[in-house]
């Protein structure tokens, strides 16, 4: 039994799919949230994080939206959002924080809609 | 001959493994979860295999992107519980059962299903969180050993549903041509609908997870023609994990019998699913058809 797969990127509005292209942009950038399973990575990030940024390597706007906690940036400069919410996680954020930022929500707004049932589209 | 006894499909979002770690399964937000899950339990506590078989997915905390397995088998004695960032769930450590694990492997391989072997693996809660939904208080030890096995859903492009089901029909054929007498329980895990990231983040779709659920049942070679694409659309990025419960499908026979299911929205970004099925019905006799065809290759 075969699949036919459709070739090329998949394209669902406001939906980031994260590829190989999107990982390739995003390595060094997830590569450094996921050190932060380190409890001493995870204090020295915050004691300097534009150093602990450059010693990843990260590109400036992605060292940009890293300090300036743009997660939506994030997302779109190769984050995946397993990685990007290991730095959410050390701010104490929750995932329905950051469902909140991608939707243009506050989090209780958010999470007073996926208590009515969750979003649906359209 | 060992045979699988039953499959149990659940969702492994994280908070539900949190929820039962902080005591909070009374709270109202959870309840309706967890008394959906209590008549499952109550029957999975009675059928207590030899073994179990765990699909699921790491979320970047046993392996990174440096390797990208698309599917993965463990063959460790012991699975280390990870440390997600917050110090590791207080649950038991788990342990593996390599015999089978090696025996999978070969009979896999000798598939044509060209595995990626994890000798050393920590296991998130991708894996703990659905051993939690199957018994909630495991005192000092899981009910039994535990064989990971490993489906790349998060980065793109995942394995098709239609070779995760066929890897789940080799891996019943692995398992029965084990040593007899061995009983093994199989858990498919993840889904069902839900999207973290994007505009469309919180998207839920119940029409698409109550199909699933009842397709998984009667007719999984249906959902294992859906692409890619038909999964992310229909449920959502992270919802294409379902195609974990294929795996386990695939690994059961023909006809299985639905003990329990529940569908519960929300835990936390996320519709959760679970379903439980006896494997051991009587399967139908086959239809007597035409003779097999001579071979016309001369």
């Amino acid at each position: 039994m075969s699949t036919p797969e459709p070739r090329g990127p998949v394209d669902v509005p406001g939906t980031p799919i994260f590829d190989g292209q999107s990982s390739r942009r995003g390595l060094r950038m997830n590569t450094m949230f996921m050190s932060f399973r380190d409890e001493a990575n995870r204090t020295r990030f915050l004691a300097d994080e534009a150093a602990y940024c450059h010693e990843y390597e990260l590109t400036p706007e992605q060292q940009q939206a890293v300090v300036d906690r743009d997660w939506t940036a994030m997302i779109d400069l190769g984050g995946s959002i397993f990685y990007v919410y290991k730095l959410a996680m050390i701010d104490g954020l929750s995932m329905q924080y950051l469902g909140g930022v991608f939707t243009g929500m506050s989090e209780a707004e958010f999470v007073a809609e996926m208590r009515a049932g969750g979003r649906r589209d359209g | 001959m060992a045979e699988v006894i039953w499959g149990l499909a659940t969702s492994h979002v994280p908070s539900i493994g949190a929820a039962m770690d902080r005591q909070k399964t009374d709270d109202t937000n959870w309840m309706d979860l967890f008394e959906g899950y209590a008549p499952a339990r109550a029957w999975l506590a009675e059928h207590r295999p030899d073994v179990a078989i765990v699909v699921y997915n790491d979320h970047a905390n046993g392996i990174d992107l440096d390797f990208v397995p698309t599917f993965g088998l463990g063959t460790a004695e012991r699975y280390p519980v990870a440390d997600e960032g917050f110090g590791p769930r207080q649950v038991p450590e788990v342990v593996g059962d390599p015999d089978l694990s090696l025996h999978l492997l070969e009979c896999l391989m000798d598939e044509g299903f060209d595995l990626t072997v994890f000798q050393a693996l920590d296991v998130d809660h991708g894996l703990t969180v659905p051993l939690s939904v199957w018994t909630p208080d495991p005192g000092d030890a899981w009910p039994c050993p535990v064989v990971p096995v490993l489906v790349n859903v998060i980065q793109y492009p995942q394995p098709t549903a239609a070779r995760c089901y066929a890897l789940g029909e080799a891996l019943g054929r692995a398992i029965r041509s084990y040593r007899d007498g061995v009983t093994v329980g199989i858990l498919g895990t993840g889904g069902m609908s839900h999207q973290l990231a994007g505009s469309r983040a919180g998207f839920i779709n119940p029409e698409f997870d109550r199909m699933w659920m009842e397709t998984i049942e009667t007719d999984p070679a249906k959902l294992a023609t859906l692409s890619r694409e038909d999964l992310i659309r229909q449920a959502g990025s992270e919802g294409i994990e379902l195609i974990m419960w294929l795996v386990m499908r695939g690994a059961m026979s023909e006809q299985i019998t639905k003990i329990h299911s529940h569908y519960f929205v929300p835990a936390s970004n996320t519709a959760a699913g679970l379903a439980l099925f006896d494997n051991r019905v009587p399967q139908p006799e086959p239809v007597p058809g035409p003779p097999p065809r001579e071979k016309a290759l001369t």
